[in-house]
């Protein structure tokens, strides 16, 4: 025998013989993606521990493993010790993030989540759900159905998942009572009937002494139906991609040389062959397939999950993101969306607030223009609220930088399915999935006018811009505004002052001062003064603006050169100190709350343009050196 | 019979194409882990499919801890060459000027500064801001709980109470200058899974994974391969020839070999599907203490 052996070798060897014939056996076999979820201590990381050894999937020296991590001799299993993988999980002896596991019966081959159960790791919960078919839900026979059982139906349901088992756990410590189990399967049903599940199997069981995992119980003669294993082998799931309208998304343009340009990217769902005509969204352009590039050679015909590389029969635009799609099977396409968002970040939604949308291989910002309502998860009501704490559903409007090219949710997860990432932190704060475009983002279009910017802004002789006072309040913004238009009105220069106090009488007086009211607030003071500043104008804007992200927000409304960020400079004890109407007195009595340095956060810009430290200097002086800048800057 | 890759493993090999295509499109500067080992010819063999016919838009990297068997390090100039691959190679300085030994400094002393502070070194170096691995989830414990992006921070390490969710194919590639991320396309696959793979593609890999007669010392019942003559021998030992092969590859005198008679990659299959112990059994590393891989990656280790 030689240890490189040639390929298709005419003298096979026996292994090679055997390695085939397994092989082709196997391959009819299918693959089922599960997760298992439901409350802290149910039984989650025992059970897989369970299914794992008694399906013989667990290797001699991990099960020494998991004795000797328990600090002890013990002969007993610890099953939870072979998937908590983490030094943390197995201190605290609990899950804190999804592990999968891959294990394969004759019948079928596994992959499976299994998530945690602590409210507070939810979010790995839905990792873990998002990319599987099928949930088994545990519930402790002792402690039924708990808000955390609830939660988890809610999330699976939500993530499009329509097939569970509902895994009653712990039948060993009731005495395998059979009318306990009832009441379980009673109470769960009547509490998960508007979640749309097409098929809930109950399976009593014991996870820790193998009752109905994958022998069928000695205990439960009263139960007739199949073991959790059996359910799993036999269960018939799947979304069908393959019958569905052809989806490939752009991800990456293939340009080796001047003679080939291809798109590698992946088939969502649907099929598509050599000669059929797509069309390119968003550009709407309709082109043919000449060919279909894969490493091993071209292929006729492509279809759901494959990896491939398009090339069209022209040479046409097409961008990393864009959905390639048949004629008469097109895609949505709208800047404003209705979806479900789960949130995932300490640091609650904001409506208005600009984040970074990932869908498939688009990315843009997009904002919650409203909460609709949130959802309790406990008895599904719509809750009103104006943000989105920490793992809390709601289902929102959202308005996006640019047009998205995308299905629903319901009917293509792949082109359905978005993150929100918060552009400071970097952080996946959400996950989103598209109920429907609002036909608002195609009817409202914007008015081209025929006198633009540049037009007024020669006519003024003066280059529009805001000039953004952030600041504390008491810190001199208005002050130092004030004195700046004063100063450029007597230069004949043509100004507006924008001041917190003054649009809160009119525009935003429906606002509080809440963090989400605050977003809102600096979002349509910074829509108005870019009118403004179409309009021509020098404005100046004199707004606590507290947060990075929505002086962000307002930077990105304007072109390069025109926003000036001028952090006003003063110390919170000198604001105080000077306290021009008696706000922080009142702060610090506690009759006003949410009050900015007090009680509520002031992010201090990091790169201002301009930075004016007030201590040592009088508003003229002040005003002084911001003329001397915008003169340097070519502004006046 | 003939070969053909099953449905399955089809789904996985598209799946880490699009994982690689994804990644090669949103960062600046990737490039690719290259250690030699199968789980590397597997990565690779997929990155020259992915991005067809266009060559993989990144570099290779390996780290020489300088202690990696001959054959190893044979193996990879061969594939470099034959492949045209742009191969880069990095040693820590350090460690070459203090004579860093697994040997006399212990294998925990070794790894750090030949392994972690290495790849930090050369990543920092490189400017990269991904790179790709050949990580597999099944194939020790804290692995299993491993995203396919794996965040590190400018200190390279792992924050695992602090993992980014990642939901469907979607994957979030913000940072900030100076963090970097860790990429694993072969999450998904089993042991089995890529040797399968390597079967049914025609994959070449390391003569080590192929049992042969080797010279071999028992030490704590690891059984450890004289590859060269850096390797002191205890009073008493003398190498004998064993009918070994290696299940996974490391620095030399810290991976243990296993009896085995399996010289080809259906033999290996075949080994692998009636074996009771797990492929890291043989790394001397892993088994400082219940962990120690855990412990390892948050320092930077891959």
């Amino acid at each position: 025998m030689t240890q490189l052996k040639v390929v298709g070798d005419e003298t096979e060897t026996d292994a090679e013989a055997r390695l085939l014939s397994r092989l082709a056996a196997e391959e009819g076999r299918g693959l089922l993606r599960f997760l298992t979820c439901g409350s802290v201590d149910d039984g989650k990381s025992t059970l897989i521990g369970r299914l794992l050894v008694d399906s013989q999937q667990v290797y001699d020296d991990q099960l020494q493993g998991a004795r000797r991590d328990a600090r002890g001799d013990s002969e007993e299993i610890d099953f939870s010790l072979l998937v908590d993988g983490l030094q943390a999980e197995r201190e605290q002896g609990i899950t804190i993030d999804v592990a999968y596991r891959y294990f394969s019966t004759p019948r079928r081959k596994f992959i499976v989540a299994d998530t945690p159960g602590h409210v507070q790791y939810t979010r790995n919960m839905a990792t873990g759900a998002s990319t599987c078919d099928f949930a088994v839900l545990l519930v402790d026979a002792r402690n039924g159905v708990l808000s955390q059982t609830r939660r988890h139906a809610c999330i699976v349901s939500l993530l499009g998942i329509k097939k569970i088992a509902v895994a009653v756990n712990k039948m060993d410590l009731i005495g395998y009572d059979e009318k306990r189990f009832d009441e379980i399967a009673d109470d769960f049903n009547a509490f998960a009937a508007p979640l749309g599940f097409e098929d809930v199997a109950f399976i009593p069981l014991s996870a820790l002494k193998g009752d109905n995992v994958i022998a069928p119980s000695a205990h439960m003669q009263w139960y007739h139906g199949p073991t959790l294993m059996g359910h799993l082998e036999t269960v018939q799931v799947g979304r069908a991609a393959k019958a569905q309208p052809f989806r490939f998304t752009v991800q990456w343009i293939n340009r080796p040389h001047l003679d080939f340009r291809g798109y590698s990217g992946t088939v969502s769902s649907g099929a598509i062959a050599v000669g059929e005509e797509v069309v390119i969204h968003p550009s709407g352009k309709r082109v043919s397939i000449a060919r279909i590039v894969t490493g091993d050679g071209d292929l006729e015909r492509a279809e759901a999950g494959e990896a491939v590389t398009l090339v069209f029969t022209e040479e046409v635009d097409v961008s990393r993101g864009d959905i390639i799609a048949k004629p008469e099977e097109d895609p949505s396409n709208a800047d404003q969306v209705a979806a479900k968002l789960i949130w995932f970040d300490e640091e609650p939604m904001l409506p208005g607030r600009s984040y970074a949308l990932k869908c498939g291989a688009q990315e843009t910002t997009a904002t919650v223009s409203s909460l609709k309502h949130k959802l309790n998860v406990d008895n599904l009501d719509h809750v009103a609220g104006k943000t989105l704490e920490l793992n809390e559903v709601g289902a929102c409007n959202l308005s996006t930088g640019r047009p998205l090219t995308f299905d629903p949710y319901s009917s293509s997860p792949e082109t359905g399915s978005f993150l929100l990432i918060d552009r400071l932190s970097n952080l996946t704060v959400a996950a989103g999935m598209i109920e429907f475009g609002l036909r608002r983002a195609t009817n409202v279009k914007w008015q081209e006018l025929s006198i633009d910017k540049g037009a007024r802004s020669v006519l003024k002789g003066q280059k529009p811009c805001v000039l953004w006072f952030t600041g504390l309040s008491g810190s001199g913004k208005s002050t130092i505004a004030n004195m700046m238009e004063k100063r450029l009105h007597a230069m004949g220069r043509h100004t507006y002052v924008l001041d917190g106090d003054n649009v809160r009488h009119g525009l935003n007086k429906d606002l509080g001062f809440s963090d989400a009211d605050r977003v809102e607030n600096i979002r349509r003071v910074a829509e108005a003064a870019r009118l403004f500043v179409e309009a021509g104008l020098i404005v100046m804007v004199a707004f606590i603006s507290p947060f990075r992200s929505e002086r962000r927000m307002a930077r990105e409304l304007f072109d390069d050169g025109e926003f000036l960020e001028i952090f006003v400079d003063t110390p919170l004890e000198l604001c105080e100190q000077r306290d021009p109407k008696g706000l922080y007195k009142k702060a610090r009595a506690g009759l006003i709350t949410n009050f900015t340095g007090i009680d509520s956060d002031y992010e201090k810009p990091e790169a201002p343009d301009f930075d004016l430290p007030t201590r040592n200097s009088t508003p003229e002086e002040l005003s002084e050196k911001l003329l001397t800048e915008l003169r340097r800057r070519g502004i006046i | 019979m003939k070969k053909s890759l099953s449905t399955y493993l089809r789904q996985l090999e598209a799946e880490s194409i699009h994982i690689m295509r994804e990644a090669a499109a949103e960062f600046d500067k990737p490039v690719l882990l290259y250690s030699i080992g199968k789980d590397s010819s597997v990565l690779l063999h997929l990155a020259l499919k992915a991005f067809y016919p266009s060559r993989p838009p990144f570099p290779l990297l390996h780290i020489d801890t300088k202690w990696k068997f001959r054959e190893m390090i044979e193996f990879r100039d061969r594939e470099a060459e034959r492949l045209k691959l742009d191969l880069r190679v990095h040693t820590n300085p350090q460690g070459i000027r203090d004579q860093i030994s697994p040997i006399t400094h212990g294998s925990a002393l070794h790894t750090d500064i030949m392994k972690t502070q290495a790849l930090k070194q050369a990543l920092g170096e490189g400017g990269y801001d991904a790179a790709f691995g050949g990580a597999r989830r099944d194939e020790e414990k804290s692995r299993a709980k491993e995203r396919i992006y794996s965040f590190r921070n400018s200190s390279h390490n792992w924050d695992p109470k602090r993992q980014r969710p990642e939901l469907w194919r979607l994957v979030n590639s913000h940072m900030a200058p100076g963090e970097s991320m860790r990429v694993f396309p072969l999450s998904n696959w089993t042991e089995l899974d890529v040797w399968t793979y390597i079967y049914l593609e025609d994959i070449p890999v390391v003569p080590l994974y192929f049992a042969k007669e080797r010279p071999i010392v028992e030490r704590d019942g690891a059984l450890i391969m004289v590859d060269d003559d850096r390797l002191p021998l205890n009073e008493g030992e003398t190498p004998e020839m064993r009918m070994v092969r290696f299940r996974t590859l490391g620095c030399y005198p810290l991976t243990g070999a296993v009896e085995s008679t399996a010289t080809t990659v259906p033999e290996i299959i075949e080994e692998i599907v009636q074996s009771r112990s797990s492929e890291r059994q043989g790394r001397v590393i892993d088994h400082d203490q219940a962990g120690s891989m855990e412990k390892k990656k948050q320092e930077g280790y891959f």
